[in-house]
């Protein structure tokens, strides 16, 4: 059902709010430095303010439905329209992205990295905002193609102009890893748009993600399917990143700057299992559950690899960023299993290592601005230098272990367990096996997170440090992080906010796997 | 002697050839004018020239309203929807790169009025190979549209290298048409006849397949191949394009090989109908012109040169469609069509911006880009766009046209098609590859030898830059717009 009214804008206003206020900020002479700071501020702010007002507006009673649907001619001769629309599974990911530049503009508020230029920083998050939070509500392919990829050119140059010394190679690295895995993308939406079927054999010919997500991949033979879903997989599974594709996350993590770093974990990761849930695996059920088993041990080598690379690694930004290969290797277990648990899992750990790392980020980021070194053997005594941080820095890495009652629980327990009773006729075996071995990568993970705590907040200050007045949680510092500490403790003493978002859409994803499954 | 004086003249439609004959006589007036004025006509020179080629748009909007399509000479000159198109794009090209030389030609004191004039009449040839459909007049149109270019390409003539371009140039252009006609002679005896569409039909009485007829259709393809420096054709192409004025560059790779596309889409969509020949040929073409010009694209430290191999690359991504033109000939044709529009604005916004660029440094070193969004954020903003386009990253316009790429090969579907996509996937990155060197130059890098004085921008060089950009930025957003020619070229073709 399309919406009307203001309703049929409010999807559209919070994607290019961001945008308009980038173009904005254009014309404004550098030198207006407040002001372009204020403008930026504000349309990221006023996009916000839609994301509530959407969260208000919203009816949970049937968040299985697409709702504030927008369906409008596009480019026609190719057939691809500008259909945009919001369900439970996108609605927490859209708030996470409309939440998480506001924060990032505020913390690096007067202090954005060398070389400095805060109107070029500022244009370049608001820009990818604006390609983040299209991604999350496009339900056409071409459309959510387009924005998939205007993520990628700021993120280049965030990565690229304020990184830290490796920077050429690590920006460089990203783009050339995600545009291939995108160029693969889209001739898979390619042969999705000329193979699929309805139901009486006619071929759609359509990018509409809605009737694709109905067809069900009827027409394509097996074979071909499996051959499609390897191009979504390619393309969606390095910019989770799964196991073979990853080594471009810790180069561009470690060389990010701070708030790169927090929206690349919190926000941009989740494109991919986003595309995973939303794309690949409704559209081509049958595939899907041939491919399974390959995801499942990718990501559980994921998992352990991840977890062996945090217990070799030296410096603390480069850490978190295996420990996000090991954690979205669980959120691809949970995809592989495709139950309904697993998928509600899976959900939940995107949110849940979008605040959580996301909060590692900063945290480390903050200590690299106040040490000028991120070597774990160089830190130490965070705790008594400056308590706040060091404390928010423990609160974060339990979260992030997946200490229950708090966030990142919800989504690294479910996500094992699903694998005990995989659904569509999958091995229970290989599953089972699975999920002893992710088991055992929770106990890595706790492993390295308190060695990683304990190295750097425990005891006293390393003796090159004693002197240093480190100056503790500064006022736009605690602005950009409350909100995530809140979001890590609300959603792990509260976890249905999110699973009962969630569960109609991933059960009705399900629902279509057994079923296509049980047909044939 | 009776024969010969016994000739008629026949029939003109004055209507459907006035824009080739606005070009002919604002080339004329170009002349008068300066035997006249002389020394005091060179301020009004490029003026003059680009009202001329907007002029010529005039007819092409009202054959357009018009609507109905015009055969002359037997059926050797058609003006239909798809020549309009061309000869449209032609023209804009045309007066975009008038727009980019005012600056050069004056500054660099070389002689103003032949060099329009020269520039006209090549593409008056452009605009009448838009209408060829018979091998005679697309010769003559050839000739044409090459001869003035080969003169252009050296004039710098006091520079070595620019005489290396030209001579280069003329040389292998020679050559090529010398394989052409040879093809041509072995076709006209093979068919008995000149025109598309007779050779067409005479073609599939005879199963298209003989020995001879593989031979004149493959060398009359090869001949065309040098002209849109497809690789293993497009040795000339890096000197040439290094040694030329950049301007000239730059109409070399987008006018000149625009017309040598359109040429190709005649020969294989309306001419010749062996598509068991063709399609392997343009498959191996297509693959080897992409790899080879990105990779060897990879290694440039010469801007002009790293956009010469890149044009050689997006020559070859233009090429993959005909590698299905016999399964999905309408998505193919359309494809490339749309290709050539996208990458005519973003190619030329892209030698515009180095223009600016070399005009204050003096440099075509890819160093001599250090910098550039200290100093010149405005310049290094469009050039970023402008390569992520030629790149095909959205929301720049390239990104369609890779799309049409990839459209066309699955549409026709088979493992050959789909190897030909990956093909083209895996040269997107590489191309991203060399892009991102000029983008990390003017980004990432300090600024080249410190010197912080701003760049000045001529308003000629301006509107050539706002014009780029903002086409390239529509058909990115707005792919319709761009669409739409294509679809209406594609119709008139196939004859639908």
């Amino acid at each position: 059902m399309e919406a009307t009214g203001f309703d049929a804008w409010v999807l559209t206003l919070a994607v290019f709010l961001p945008l308009v206020g980038a173009l904005i900020m254009m014309v404004v002479p550098k030198a207006y430095e407040l002001e372009v700071k204020l403008i930026a501020l504000g349309s990221s702010l006023a996009a916000l303010a839609v994301g509530i007002y959407i969260l208000f507006q919203f009816d949970y009673g049937s968040a299985s439905e697409l709702q504030f649907v927008v369906d409008k001619g596009w480019i026609d001769i190719i057939n691809s329209r500008y259909i945009i629309g919001l369900d439970g599974l996108s609605l927490p990911l859209l708030l996470l992205s409309l939440l998480v530049v506001p924060l990032c503009l505020v913390y690096s508020w007067n202090h954005v990295p060398s070389p400095g230029n805060t109107k070029a920083f500022f244009v370049l998050l608001l820009i990818l905002s604006t390609g983040m939070n299209g991604s999350f509500i496009s339900q056409d392919m071409i459309l959510f193609f387009v924005f998939f990829e205007i993520v990628l050119l700021p993120m280049y140059f965030l990565i690229g102009v304020w990184g830290g010394e490796e920077r050429r190679y690590a920006s460089l690295k990203f783009f050339l890893y995600t545009l291939f895995g995108s160029a693969l993308m889209i001739i898979s939406f390619l042969a999705l748009f000329f193979l699929s079927k309805d139901a009486a054999g006619n071929p759609l010919q359509t990018f509409d993600m809605r009737l694709l997500t109905d067809a069900a991949g009827s027409g394509i033979v097996k074979t071909t399917q499996v051959w499609i879903f390897a191009g979504l997989f390619i393309g969606f599974g390095i910019k989770v990143p799964m196991f073979p594709f990853h080594t471009w996350l810790p180069d561009a993590h470690t060389q990010a700057p701070t708030v790169g770093s927090v929206i690349l974990a919190a926000v941009l990761l989740k494109l991919g299992t986003y595309g995973f849930i939303r794309i690949a695996i409704p559209f081509l059920p049958e595939a899907a559950v041939a491919w399974a088993p390959w995801i499942g041990l990718l990501a559980v080598i994921g998992i352990i690899y991840g977890a062996l690379g945090c217990l070799a690694q030296k410096d603390m930004k480069r850490l978190i960023a295996f420990s996000s290969v090991a954690h979205m290797g669980f959120v691809m277990l949970g995809i592989a299993t495709l139950t309904d648990f697993g998928l509600n899992a899976a959900v939940f750990g995107m949110v849940a290592h979008g605040l959580i790392t996301g909060m590692l980020f900063f945290v480390a980021g903050s200590i690299k601005e106040r040490y000028h070194t991120l070597e774990i053997s160089r830190l130490g005594g965070l705790l008594k230098s400056a308590p706040h941080m060091g404390w928010i820095l423990g609160f974060a890495t339990m979260a992030s272990l997946g200490l229950p009652g708090l966030a990142g629980f919800w989504g690294e327990f479910p996500a094992i367990l699903s694998a005990y009773n995989p659904g569509a006729g999958l091995s229970e075996e290989l599953f089972r096996t699975y999920m002893v071995i992710a088991a055992i990568g929770t106990v890595l993970a706790a492993g390295y997170l308190l060695w990683l705590y304990q190295r750097t907040a425990f005891g006293e200050p390393t003796e090159e440090f004693a002197d240093h007045e480190i100056p503790d949680v500064s006022r736009n510092e605690w602005i950009a992080w409350v909100p995530f500490l809140i979001g890590i403790v609300l959603f792990g003493v509260w976890p249905n906010l999110i699973f009962n978002l969630t569960d109609g859409v991933v059960s009705s994803i399900t629902a279509n796997v057994e079923a296509v499954v049980a047909g044939r | 002697m009776e024969a010969l004086l016994a000739f008629t003249r026949p029939p003109l439609d004055w209507h459907a050839l006035a824009p080739e004959l606005t070009l002919l006589a604002v080339g004329t007036i170009l002349t008068l004018v300066d035997i006249i004025w002389d020394e005091k006509s060179k301020q009004v020179m490029p003026t003059l020239a680009g009202v001329g080629l907007l002029a010529g748009l005039v007819p092409i909007l009202t054959l357009a309203l018009d609507g109905t399509d015009r055969a002359m000479f037997g059926g050797a000159y058609m003006v239909d929807d798809f020549a309009l198109v061309m000869k449209a794009l032609f023209l804009i090209v045309g007066y975009i790169i008038v727009l980019m030389s005012v600056d050069y030609i004056r500054d660099g004191d070389y002689y103003e009025n032949e060099y329009y004039t020269l520039m006209l009449t090549s593409l008056l040839g452009m605009l009448m190979m838009a209408s060829s459909r018979d091998l005679i007049s697309v010769f003559v149109a050839l000739e044409l549209l090459s001869i003035p270019a080969y003169m252009m390409a050296a004039w710098r003539k006091g520079g070595r290298r620019s005489n290396e371009a030209g001579l280069k140039y003329y040389l292998m252009g020679v050559f090529a048409s010398a394989i052409m006609l040879y093809g041509m002679s072995l076709i006209y005896g093979l068919t008995g006849s000149t025109s598309f569409s007779s050779i067409a039909s005479a073609m599939a009485l005879n199963d298209g397949v003989t020995a001879m007829s593989i031979l004149g259709v493959l060398f009359v393809l090869i001949g065309f191949a040098f002209k849109v420096s497809a690789v293993p054709f497009h040795n000339w192409a890096p000197d040439t394009y290094e040694g030329a004025p950049t301007p000239v560059t730059a109409f070399l790779a987008v006018a000149s090989k625009a017309a040598g596309m359109v040429a190709l889409i005649q020969l294989v969509f309306v001419a010749f109908d062996n598509h068991e020949v063709i399609q392997p040929f343009f498959w191996l073409i297509a693959a080897l012109t992409m790899t080879v010009g990105n990779l060897i694209a990879l290694r440039q430290t010469n801007i002009v040169r790293l956009l010469a191999y890149s044009g050689i690359a997006q020559g070859g991504f233009m090429l993959v469609p005909f590698a299905v033109a016999g399964q999905a000939s309408e998505r193919a044709l359309q494809a490339i069509v749309i290709y050539l529009i996208i990458y005519a604005f973003m190619n030329l916004g892209a030698f515009s911006v180095v223009l600016a660029v070399s005009r204050k440094t003096r440099s075509g070193e890819l160093e001599s880009f250090g910098g550039l969004f200290q100093y010149a954020p405005g310049l290094a903003v469009a050039m970023t766009i402008f390569l992520a386009a030629l790149a095909g990253i959205p929301p720049a316009g390239g990104w369609f046209a890779k799309f049409g790429l990839f459209r066309a090969l699955l549409d026709a579907g088979g493992a050959w098609a789909a190897t030909l996509g990956v093909v083209v996937a895996i040269n997107t990155v590489i191309a991203f590859a060399y892009y991102a060197r000029v983008l990390g130059q003017m980004w990432f890098q300090p600024i080249h030898e410190g010197d912080e004085r701003p760049i000045k921008l001529t308003s000629a060089l301006g509107s050539a830059l706002v014009i780029a950009l903002v086409a390239t930025m529509a058909f990115g957003i707005l792919p319709g717009l761009v669409g739409h020619f294509g679809e209406v070229a594609v119709l008139s073709t196939l004859g639908r």
